[in-house]
């Protein structure tokens, strides 16, 4: 189509060189790119490359670094409980939500795209709970959870069980992150829902035709047209997970209590770097959680290979 | 032989007979189905309202009441004078909105260079963009504090605005594919008629990719709004806090309080619900064009 734009151009105005073209187009596409390459630089790029040069440092702000070599690495490892169970808090509760996330979301979507009446209504209460921010949102889950006056225990009470301390019980601290994180799936729940859309219709009309029941359809052709888009979900919702930080901070007030259940790894690194005033050991954190999610990505990808289906639309 | 009468039945005209199961049950069991869980959904925003109309000897009750009598209108402007309530959201406000022009205005630029202007090495920087946006925050968490530190910015906004101006990957790759569907031909025939590439960009691009536009500005707003460990470092001055920091502050040191501290949280939380009432579609195009056609 541009070809047809430049024969029709009078040859004779254009006697600029191809050489001159090109590096007027690369000086002019760099130019609109160039608040963001500049912002790559300087927010990413540098701080990248200097949080690993402060992991290798004791450095407490108020002096210069001082170069330890692996010392703060060595430390995490083999001096610092609290590392150890940051990281299996973490992976304890990213391991709870992700699986129950995806399924409760996956379920939601499919209730949700059914051409039933007052469906948009329904969609807007699911969403909502995204909108809550995140203080509101730990205050009022930490007082929907609460042991002796909350709504949840009244309500198992009402059936006979007795309801146990959610927040403030160290084994069920962790399933109440989950509960809390369970209510705000919206976010997930619609690029579901649009994924659900983009199923061609004839497929579910040739499985039909085959025969198929609704189980059948939904598991030979639903879940595995949702693939990509489970995979692009369990990532991203992974790497938040990994992160869990606000909402922790707000209920134990930065301590990770009752009895460091709560401790999970991003709040650990935020108590080494902000309270203790160990930027080059929280730094070490960092990158150690760098390569942690860059594992576990990798491996996610590899193993797409084999549950993933891409249809043949051309993915430019 | 099955496969030829239900081809048959497919191609009849007029509307298939539905059953009593697709016509009348199951619509009604997923209807219930539906109305339960979002009962149960709605139910915590239904109890932080409910306390937060109730009067202190009122919340300790076991069982809780649901319906509070005296209904305690006063609590919510009493709330709002423990903690400077106006100063916060001002500030809160101040920092969202230059965040989300600086947004939009930057993700714009960068999102139309990678996807209508060519240029060697602009597809390296897509997939650098890409890559970005799986970098957990914790990386450059600390240096980013000490860069501002060093910059004297350390209890200002400027950290919490100053670097929207610089592009966004999310926002920049939702842009890049929104300009992807602009047809080609529109801007070509702007350069023949002799436009400059900006003059193309504010006066054809811009206009046709508005939704788009809005989308990002709402949801940059939202993030602004909600923004939590960002306040936490940056400001350290009370008079500076932002919303999120202040409830946080507020609730330490009134934990028991939950009436004020429900009341809060619904004032809080009404401006950006009401905000979403208001642009809806908005909101749920950007998610999906983020999370799906990616």
């Amino acid at each position: 189509m541009a070809e047809v734009g430049r024969l029709t151009a009078t040859p004779a105005v254009r006697r600029t060189s191809a050489r001159s073209k090109q590096t007027r187009a690369l000086l002019i596409g760099l130019a609109f790119a160039s608040p963001w390459i500049v912002g790559l630089c300087v927010f990413l790029v540098y701080p990248i490359a200097a949080s690993l040069y402060y992991s290798f440092t004791d450095y407490s702000v108020l002096e210069s670094p001082r170069w330890i070599g692996l010392r703060n690495y060595a430390d995490l490892f083999t001096q610092d409980d609290l590392f150890i169970t940051s990281i299996v808090n973490t992976g304890v509760f990213a391991g709870m939500l992700i699986p129950i996330g995806t399924v409760f979301a996956i379920a939601l979507a499919l209730l949700l795209n059914l051409k039933i009446r007052f469906m948009a209504l329904h969609r807007t209460i699911f969403y909502l709970p995204v909108l809550v921010p995140t203080v509101a949102l730990a205050l009022v889950w930490q007082w929907v959870l609460n042991p002796t006056y909350g709504v949840v225990n009244d309500l198992l009470a009402l059936i006979g069980i007795q309801g146990p301390g959610w927040y403030a019980n160290p084994t069920w601290a962790k399933p109440s992150y989950v509960i809390m994180s369970l209510w705000t799936v919206g976010n997930a729940v619609i690029i579901y829902l649009a994924g659900l859309q983009d199923v061609p219709k004839d497929l579910y009309d040739a499985a039909s035709v085959d025969g198929a029941n609704a189980l059948r359809k939904l598991v030979n052709v639903t879940l595995p047209m949702l693939t990509p888009v489970i995979l692009f979900n369990v990532i991203i919702g992974l790497i938040g997970a990994l992160q869990v930080f606000s909402e922790a901070y707000i209920i134990t007030g930065g301590t990770g209590n009752p009895a460091n259940s709560a401790m999970f790894y991003v709040l650990l690194l935020y108590r080494n770097a902000f309270v203790y005033f160990k930027m080059g050991y929280a730094s070490a954190m960092a990158w150690v959680l760098f390569i942690m999610v860059l594992i576990v990505t990798l491996l996610l990808v590899r193993s797409s290979r084999q549950w993933v289906y891409y249809s043949g639309e051309d993915r430019r | 032989m099955a496969a030829l009468t239900q081809e048959r039945a497919l191609t009849t005209v007029g509307p298939r007979p539905r059953g009593l199961w697709r016509g009348v049950l199951r619509p009604v069991l997923v209807q219930i189905v539906l109305v339960c869980a979002g009962i149960t959904f709605l139910m915590p925003f239904l109890w932080m309202l409910s306390t937060s109309l109730k009067d202190d000897q009122h919340i300790f009750v076991y069982p809780p009441q649901w319906i509070p009598a005296p209904m305690m209108f006063s609590n919510y402007p009493a709330a709002l004078q423990y903690i400077p309530y106006g100063t916060y959201f001002l500030n809160t406000l101040q920092i969202a909105l230059f965040a989300t022009v600086g947004t939009v205005i930057s993700c714009s630029l960068v999102a139309y260079s990678l996807a209508r202007l060519h240029w060697p090495g602009r597809n390296v920087l897509f997939i650098l963009t890409l890559a970005t946006m799986m970098l957990p925050f914790a990386v450059t968490l600390i240096p980013l504090f000490i860069v501002f530190k060093t910059l004297g910015w350390i209890n200002t906004f400027r950290p919490l605005i100053v670097p929207a101006y610089f592009g966004s990957a999310f926002f920049i790759f939702l842009l890049r594919q929104f300009f992807l569907t602009i047809p080609v031909e529109l801007s070509d025939a702007a350069r023949i008629d002799g436009a400059n590439e900006l003059g193309i960009f504010l006066r054809i691009m811009v206009p046709l990719i508005k939704p788009a536009l809005a989308t990002v500005a709402l949801l940059q707003f939202l993030g602004s709004y909600r923004d939590f460990l960002g306040p936490l470092i940056y400001l350290t001055d009370n008079t500076k806090y932002t919303l999120s920091i202040g409830l946080t502050i507020y609730s330490s040191q009134h934990s028991t309080e939950w009436s004020m501290l429900m009341a809060a949280s619904v004032v809080m939380t009404t401006p950006i619900i009401i905000l979403f009432f208001f642009t809806q579609r908005t909101f749920v195009q950007g998610i999906t064009l983020g999370g799906v056609k990616g």
